[in-house]
C-alpha cells in the first residue's frame, strides 16, 4: 500500500515512537504511519537534544572546542578527538612525535572496540535478549578502566592534543592492554559465538530482513559497517589513510548481501581487526617524547582544510574555514550517524515494527551525534 | 466466638482460600526472587544482595513498595474496565488450585473434568489482558493486548492437542486419575513429542521469553501493562507467575508422574515435596530459557505454531489414537 492510499484508508493510524522509547537509544522520535503491525511510512524527527556544537566551535579559539569533540559521539570520543587535532595539525603544519601517533592509534582502536561491544549488547537487547549486554559490558568495563587510568575520564575523553597526547602511557598500560587483548580473544568463541551468533532465533530474526544495496548506500552517503556490508570496501583507515594506519597489517571486513546479519558479523570482525592493530602497535611502540612543544597561542592560517577519520559508526569529516585568527570562521562536522539514519525511511517502509527496532539497532545510531 | 457453630464446610473453604491466596503470593515471591537471582548468575552478577541475607527479603520490600504506590488511572482510559482488568487477571488463579493434586491426599476436589476445568480457568487470563490493553487507551497497550490474544488463541490449539494424546492413553480427564494411570512409566517416556510441544506452547501461553511479545520491552515499552502502576501492575505479575506455576503443574501431572517418586524420610509429605520439586525444576527451565534467548518476531511466532506445532501435535495425536486402539488387539 502506498502512503497516499493509506491516508484514505481508515485502518491506518499514527504511532509515535519516542522521544522517550527504550529502543530509540536516545531522544529521537520516529513517527510511524501504521497498518496493524506494518509500518507504511517511518519518519524520523530530530533535534530534541541539539546543542549548536558547530557554532560553539566558531565562537572561541580552537583549543576551546577540544572538550566538545568528545561530546558528540560519546562512544567514539577518542576518535573525534583524533580527527579534530589532526585537522588543526594539517592546517598549522605542527609535527607529531612518532610515539604520540602510536598512542593515538592504540587509544582509538580501544575506543572502537568498546563502542562495538556496547552496540553488540544494546542490539541484542533490542532483539529481546537480556544477557549478552552484561557480558559485553563486563568486557567494555576493562577498556574503560584502562583508558581511565591514562586519560582521567571514562567516556568523554579529551586526551589527544595538537602536537601529541595529553599524557604518556606507561608499562602498566601496555601490560593491561595486552591482558585485555588475550581476554577478549578468549571470549569471542565461548560467549559471543555460542550464545549469540549461532543462536537460531537470532539468525532468523536478523537474516535477510533489510537490504542495504550499493546504490542505496551511495545515494544516502551511508558509511561504516552498513556500507561495508553491501560489498563496498570503504574504510578511511585504508582508503584515505591517516596517522600511522598504513604501517599496520589489518583487513577491512566486507559483506556481500547487505543484511543485518552481515552488519553484525562485520562489527564482530572489526573488533578482531582492532585487536590486531593494537597488538602490532604495542609491539612496535617507539620510545621518545609524547608531545611536541607548541606555542601558547597558535593562529590558524587563512584558508580551509578538511580531515576525515573512521569512527566506529563510519566516516567523520571535519571541515574548517579560517580567516587567519585563532577562532575558526566556519566549522562543519559531517557525522556518520546522520547519513546512516537518513536511510531509515526508505529502508523500513512496509516493515514490521519489530524489524524497525532491529534496523535502528543495526544502524548503531548515537543520537547526540546527530543532534550535535 | 465459638467457631464450632459454623458449618464445617464453610470453615474449610475459608481456610483453603486463605492458604491458596497465601500460596499465590509466596509462589510469586519465590519465583520473583529465583528469577532475579538466576538471571544474576546467568549474567555473572550476584543479583539482589542488599535486603536480608543474600537478598531474600528483596521481594518483600518490593511488595511493600508496590502496595504503597499510588494507583494512576489515565484520564482518557475506560475507568471501570481499567480497574477491573487486574482483578480479572488475578481472581481466576485462585480457582485453578482447586483441582491440582499436590499429593494423593492433598487435593481440594478431584473433578471428573479436572483438566478441562484448569485449562478453562487459565484461558480467562487472555480476557484480562485484552481488557487491560483496550481500556488503557494507549496504542502500545493495545498492540500488546492484540498480540497476546492472537498468540494465546493460536497456542492453545497445540497445547490442547498435545494434552489430548495423554488423555487418550490415561482414559480419564481427572488429574488424580491421570497421575495414577502412569504408574509404571511416566508419560514423558511414551509421549516425548507431546511433552515438548506442550512445554513450548506453555511458554507462549504464559507470555514468557522467547515468546514475550505482548510485553516486548524494546518494541512496546511494556505492552498491555504500560499504563498500570502499583498494586494493579503487580496483580498482573502475580497472575503471570501463578499461571507459570499452573502450566508447570499440568506438565508434572500429565507427563512427569505427579506426586510419585522415591519415598522421602518425611513419608507423609513425600508426595507433596516431589510434586513441588518437579514443578520448580520446570519453572527453573522456563527462567533459564528466558535469560538465554532473544525474542522471536510476531509472524515467526504464529508461523511456528501453525506450521510446526499444530501439524506435529495432530500427527502425534493420530498415532496415539491408533496405538491405543491397536494395543489390546495386538497384545
Amino acid at each position: 500500500m502506498t502512503p497516499e492510499a493509506a491516508k484514505q484508508d481508515k485502518h491506518t493510524f499514527v504511532l509515535n515512537m519516542g522521544p522517550q522509547h527504550p529502543s530509540t537509544h536516545g531522544v529521537m522520535r520516529v513517527i510511524l504511519e501504521m497498518d496493524g503491525e506494518h509500518i507504511l511510512e517511518p519518519e524520523p524527527v530530530l533535534g530534541y537534544g541539539h546543542r549548536i556544537q558547530e557554532k560553539m566551535g566558531e565562537a572561541r579559539p580552537w583549543p576551546g572546542f577540544m572538550p566538545n569533540t568528545s561530546r558528540m559521539d560519546y562512544l567514539s570520543a577518542m576518535i573525534y578527538n583524533h580527527g579534530y587535532v589532526s585537522l588543526i595539525e594539517r592546517m598549522t603544519g605542527i609535527e607529531v612525535p612518532r610515539r604520540a601517533e602510536f598512542i593515538r592509534v592504540i587509544t582509538d582502536e580501544l575506543n572502537r572496540i568498546q563502542s562495538h561491544l556496547l552496540w553488540l549488547g544494546a542490539f541484542l537487547l533490542d532483539l529481546g535478549a537480556f544477557t549478552p549486554i552484561m557480558y559485553t559490558f563486563d568486557d567494555r568495563e576493562q577498556i574503560l578502566d584502562i583508558l581511565e587510568d591514562v586519560t582521567g575520564s571514562r567516556l568523554t575523553y579529551c586526551y589527544h592534543r595538537v602536537g601529541g597526547v595529553a599524557r604518556d602511557i606507561d608499562e602498566k598500560f601496555v601490560e593491561r592492554t595486552r591482558a585485555f587483548i588475550a581476554r577478549l580473544r578468549s571470549r569471542f568463541k565461548p560467549i559471543y559465538y555460542d550464545l549469540v551468533t549461532s543462536n537460531i532465533i537470532f539468525i532468523k530474526r536478523v537474516k535477510d530482513v533489510v537490504s542495504f544495496t550499493p546504490e542505496l548506500a551511495r545515494r544516502y552517503g551511508l558509511t561504516g559497517p552498513p556500507l561495508r556490508s553491501t560489498g563496498i570496501s570503504y574504510d578511511i583507515r585504508k582508503n584515505e589513510p591517516y596517522s600511522i594506519y598504513p604501517e599496520f597489517d589489518f583487513e577491512v571486513p566486507v559483506g556481500t548481501k547487505g543484511d543485518c546479519l552481515e552488519v553484525y558479523n562485520i562489527r564482530v570482525a572489526e573488533m578482531e581487526q582492532s585487536l590486531r592493530i593494537i597488538e602490532q602497535a604495542l609491539d612496535r611502540l617507539p620510545e621518545g617524547p609524547f608531545r611536541n612543544k607548541i606555542p601558547r597561542k597558535v593562529k590558524l592560517p587563512q584558508g580551509d582544510a578538511t580531515f576525515s577519520v573512521e569512527t566506529a559508526r563510519g566516516e567523520l569529516t571535519y571541515y574548517l574555514v579560517s580567516d587567519g585568527s585563532d577562532v575558526p570562521y566556519r566549522l562543519k562536522i559531517r557525522v556518520p550517524s546522520f547519513s546512516n539514519l537518513s536511510v531509515l525511511q526508505e529502508l523500513c517502509r512496509n516493515m514490521l515494527l519489530s524489524d524497525l527496532v532491529m534496523s535502528l539497532g543495526t544502524l548503531d545510531l548515537v543520537i547526540p551525534e546527530i543532534d550535535r | 466466638m465459638d467457631i464450632s457453630i459454623l458449618p464445617p464446610e464453610l470453615i474449610r473453604i475459608v481456610i483453603s482460600a486463605v492458604i491458596i491466596i497465601a500460596f499465590v503470593f509466596l509462589n510469586a515471591m519465590v519465583l520473583g526472587y529465583a528469577e532475579r537471582k538466576l538471571a544474576g548468575y546467568i549474567m555473572r552478577r550476584p543479583g539482589p544482595m542488599e535486603v536480608g541475607p543474600q537478598g531474600i527479603l528483596q521481594l518483600m520490600i518490593d511488595g511493600v513498595k508496590l502496595i504503597g504506590k499510588q494507583l494512576i488511572v489515565p484520564k482518557e482510559s475506560g475507568h471501570a474496565l481499567f480497574r477491573i482488568a487486574p482483578l480479572l487477571a488475578f481472581i481466576p488463579v485462585g480457582l485453578a488450585f482447586v483441582v491440582i493434586p499436590f499429593s494423593d491426599k492433598l487435593q481440594a476436589r478431584d473433578l471428573d473434568v479436572g483438566l478441562v476445568f484448569m485449562l478453562a480457568i487459565m484461558s480467562v487470563n487472555v480476557v484480562a489482558v485484552l481488557v487491560a490493553g483496550w481500556s488503557s487507551n494507549n496504542k502500545y497497550s493495545l498492540f500488546g493486548a492484540i498480540r497476546s490474544v492472537a498468540q494465546n488463541v493460536a497456542y492453545e490449539i497445540p497445547m490442547l492437542l498435545s494434552l489430548l494424546s495423554v488423555v487418550l492413553m490415561a482414559n480419564t480427564l481427572s488429574l488424580k486419575g491421570i497421575v495414577l494411570a502412569q504408574h509404571p512409566v511416566w508419560y514423558v517416556v511414551c509421549q516425548p513429542l507431546a511433552f515438548i510441544i506442550y512445554f513450548v506452547a506453555g511458554l507462549a501461553e504464559t507470555n514468557r521469553a522467547p515468546f514475550d511479545l505482548p510485553e516486548a520491552e524494546s518494541e512496546l515499552t511494556a505492552g498491555f501493562h504500560t499504563e498500570y502502576s502499583g498494586m494493579s501492575f503487580s496483580l498482573f505479575i502475580l497472575a503471570e507467575y501463578t499461571n507459570m506455576f499452573f502450566v508447570c503443574s499440568i506438565a508434572v501431572v500429565l507427563f512427569l508422574g505427579g506426586w510419585s517418586g522415591i519415598p522421602l524420610p518425611f513419608y507423609a509429605y513425600s508426595g507433596g515435596i516431589w510434586f513441588l520439586l518437579k514443578v520448580y525444576a520446570l519453572l527453573f527451565v522456563m527462567i533459564w530459557v528466558r535469560w538465554t534467548y532473544p525474542r522471536v518476531r510476531f509472524d515467526q511466532l504464529l508461523n511456528f505454531c501453525w506450521k510446526y506445532l499444530i501439524p506435529f501435535s495432530l500427527v502425534n495425536l493420530m498415532l496415539t489414537a491408533i496405538l491405543v486402539k491397536l494395543w489390546p488387539v495386538v497384545f
